[in-house]
């Protein structure tokens, strides 16, 4: 049978579920013809990225066009896109459809500038929902299921695009959106939700209240899986929250400009994330040199629409460092798998000449059974030093010992310096009083004058 | 026998004190000793009120990080020669106070002490028979 076959999303509908896959058929495909595949629909996505101004402009400059592409590889003569493009290109420079085909728009904030524009038509959304639900079927989520989303609706792609998906998968969908946790809680109860969708930090947040309110999220509520997505969390994070709240939790990537949830999702195994590879092409590279990096090393990810209609994106940079991870998974399916996001390529921090990413020092914070969940990493100039101050909350009071503190704290400054080679300076903060935000926590603040 | 005291992490932060107290000022509660050491990054309230679980609920509900600790409450003459014969009770048995405060009350000074050995700190105050009180009596002075 012909990769043809896949060519077109209207066929969605029809495509055969198994008791293990969503769609059996494209999630176990052999590698060669995943790759055919791939090779016919980044050829459309040429041409049909040819239909925007910006890429019109870009690829008439630079004599590209579909036949440029012979093969995988010849992705490499294309320019890359970044959010600075899309930012000069607001709001519909990108639009590869007429406007009457576009049925929505979502847009990430920026803090400085224009914000970014994506535009779907409903061909896209389509894909997108099936996409999010082929995800939660893979964690074993079924039209049994109660799926309740803690995400922020509206223009946070983390609302609407779990809603699609979920009601797509045929769960009962319950748009709980963000915040008011008693009443989220009440939900869990009432309805019996079994699987939710949270942002990690927000996930600490909501086993902390179900505490507070004297409950045990085992024996009081039915939740089973959680579905954890937008922040980049660690391994020792996600342990956490799968104790605080007796499920299991997995790690979901998307981000906007990719559509939104579901670009790569862990399967059961939660050893790397299956990145879609029918509709996604994956580059990894050296966000200095950009040149590909070894197979297997860390990068940051570069990715191209495939199926795409409304917007195409052509080598589109992530900024998310992440790896490929080598081998197949046992869970039967041929996409490959990156790692947890390890960072940002613009999110890394560097002081005093150290590389370092935040989700460093989370990993090792986690570690602290005393510690809460929330934390804040200050950068400063003292004087004419880079100094790094690491706020953290701790728990529940453990001890009213002041000898016992300064020896947690103590023991928190070594193993951060093992970890990113120089010394934080490490401070102990009462219970909630570090930013929890509806949306992404802040984690960094740099306040240094000259960087 | 120990006595409930309640300790509470405090950021060190303007107001924070005030703040706190404001949360158990409306209970009719009586304030038998509080206590705060001058720390750099945090300090920890130290509380012995009428009602101690009442103020531990009221903080929780509040989200304030508090727990009890358990303290021997001694009352001692009010002259520094039965202070430090007191104290050395504890030295000699091998105890180590880890902290200590006090207050006066007609003619006695009540001893606050939290060792690091409880039960042999209770062993010195059977075998030389030290005013020990317990929370009612503290609550009755």
């Amino acid at each position: 049978m012909g990769p043809t076959l896949y060519l077109l999303t209207r066929d969605i509908k029809n495509r055969k579920m198994t008791e293990k896959y969503w769609e059996e058929e494209i999630e176990t495909m052999s590698r060669p013809d995943l790759e055919k595949l791939q090779l016919e629909r980044l050829k459309n996505t040429v041409k049909q990225a040819m239909n925007s101004p910006f890429y019109k402009k870009l690829f008439a400059e630079k004599g590209l066009s579909p036949d440029s592409i012979n093969s995988l590889d010849d992705i490499k003569k294309f320019p890359f896109t970044t959010k600075e493009d899309l930012r000069s290109n607001y709001p519909f420079g990108f639009a590869a459809v007429p406007m009457e085909k576009v049925v929505r728009l979502h847009s990430s904030s920026g803090t400085t500038g224009n914000p970014t524009v994506v535009l779907h038509s409903q061909k896209d959304l389509d894909t997108w929902a099936n996409q999010v639900a082929r995800c939660m079927y893979m964690v074993g989520v079924r039209n049994t299921d109660v799926f309740q989303n803690t995400s922020g609706y509206g223009m946070f792609t983390g609302g609407l695009g779990y809603q699609y998906g979920a009601e797509r998968l045929g769960c009962l969908t319950v748009p709980a959106a963000a915040g008011n946790s008693k009443r989220q809680i009440k939900f869990i109860r009432d309805f019996g939700t079994t699987v939710l969708h949270t942002i990690p930090s927000y996930a600490t947040r909501l086993a902390e209240v179900i505490q507070e309110e004297g409950l045990d999220p085992r024996k009081d509520t039915k939740l089973k899986i959680m579905c954890v997505g937008a922040e980049p969390h660690s391994e020792e994070q996600r342990k956490r929250i799968e104790e605080l709240l007796g499920l299991k939790a997995y790690n979901c990537f998307g981000m906007s400009e990719m559509n939104g949830p579901g670009v790569a999702f862990e399967c059961q195994e939660q050893n790397g994330l299956h990145i879609w590879e029918d509709l996604v092409l994956v580059e990894i590279i050296n966000p200095e040199t950009l040149e590909p990096v070894k197979e297997g090393e860390v990068g940051e990810m570069v990715l191209t629409t495939l199926c795409r209609e409304a917007m195409p994106l052509i080598r589109y940079r992530t900024r998310d460092l992440t790896s490929i991870l080598p081998g197949q998974c046992p869970c039967g399916r041929t996409h490959r798998r990156i790692s947890r996001i390890k960072g940002r390529s613009d999110d890394m921090m560097i002081v005093k000449g150290v590389n370092i990413f935040p989700i460093q020092i989370e990993r090792i914070l986690m570690n602290f059974k005393e510690l809460g969940m929330n934390y804040l990493i200050t950068i400063d100039t003292i004087g004419n030093n880079d100094e790094m101050l690491v706020e953290v909350e701790l728990g529940d009071l453990h001890t009213d010992d002041y000898t016992k503190l300064q020896a947690l704290t103590k023991e928190i400054t070594r193993q951060l310096k093992d970890e990113i080679l120089l010394t934080p300076k490490v401070k102990l903060v009462e219970k909630g009083t570090l930013p929890v935000s509806e949306g992404k926590a802040v984690r960094v603040k740099d306040l240094r004058k000259n960087h | 026998m120990t006595i409930n005291q309640i300790s509470i992490f405090l950021e060190n932060k303007f107001g924070r004190l005030n703040e706190i107290l404001s949360i158990l000022s409306k209970e009719n509660i009586r304030v038998l000793t509080a206590t705060v050491a001058d720390t750099s990054d945090y300090g920890i309230l130290r509380l012995i009120t009428s009602n101690q679980h009442k103020v531990i609920q009221l903080l929780k509900e509040h989200g304030v990080s508090a727990n009890l600790n358990s303290v021997l409450a001694v009352s001692v003459e009010s002259s520094m020669e039965k202070f430090a014969e007191t104290i050395e009770l504890f030295t000699k048995a091998g105890i180590s106070i880890e902290y200590m405060y006090s207050f006066s009350f007609s003619g006695k000074t009540i001893l606050i002490l939290r060792t690091n050995n409880i039960d042999a700190a209770n062993d010195v105050i059977r075998r030389y028979n030290l005013n020990n009180l317990s929370e009612t009596e503290l609550n009755n002075l």
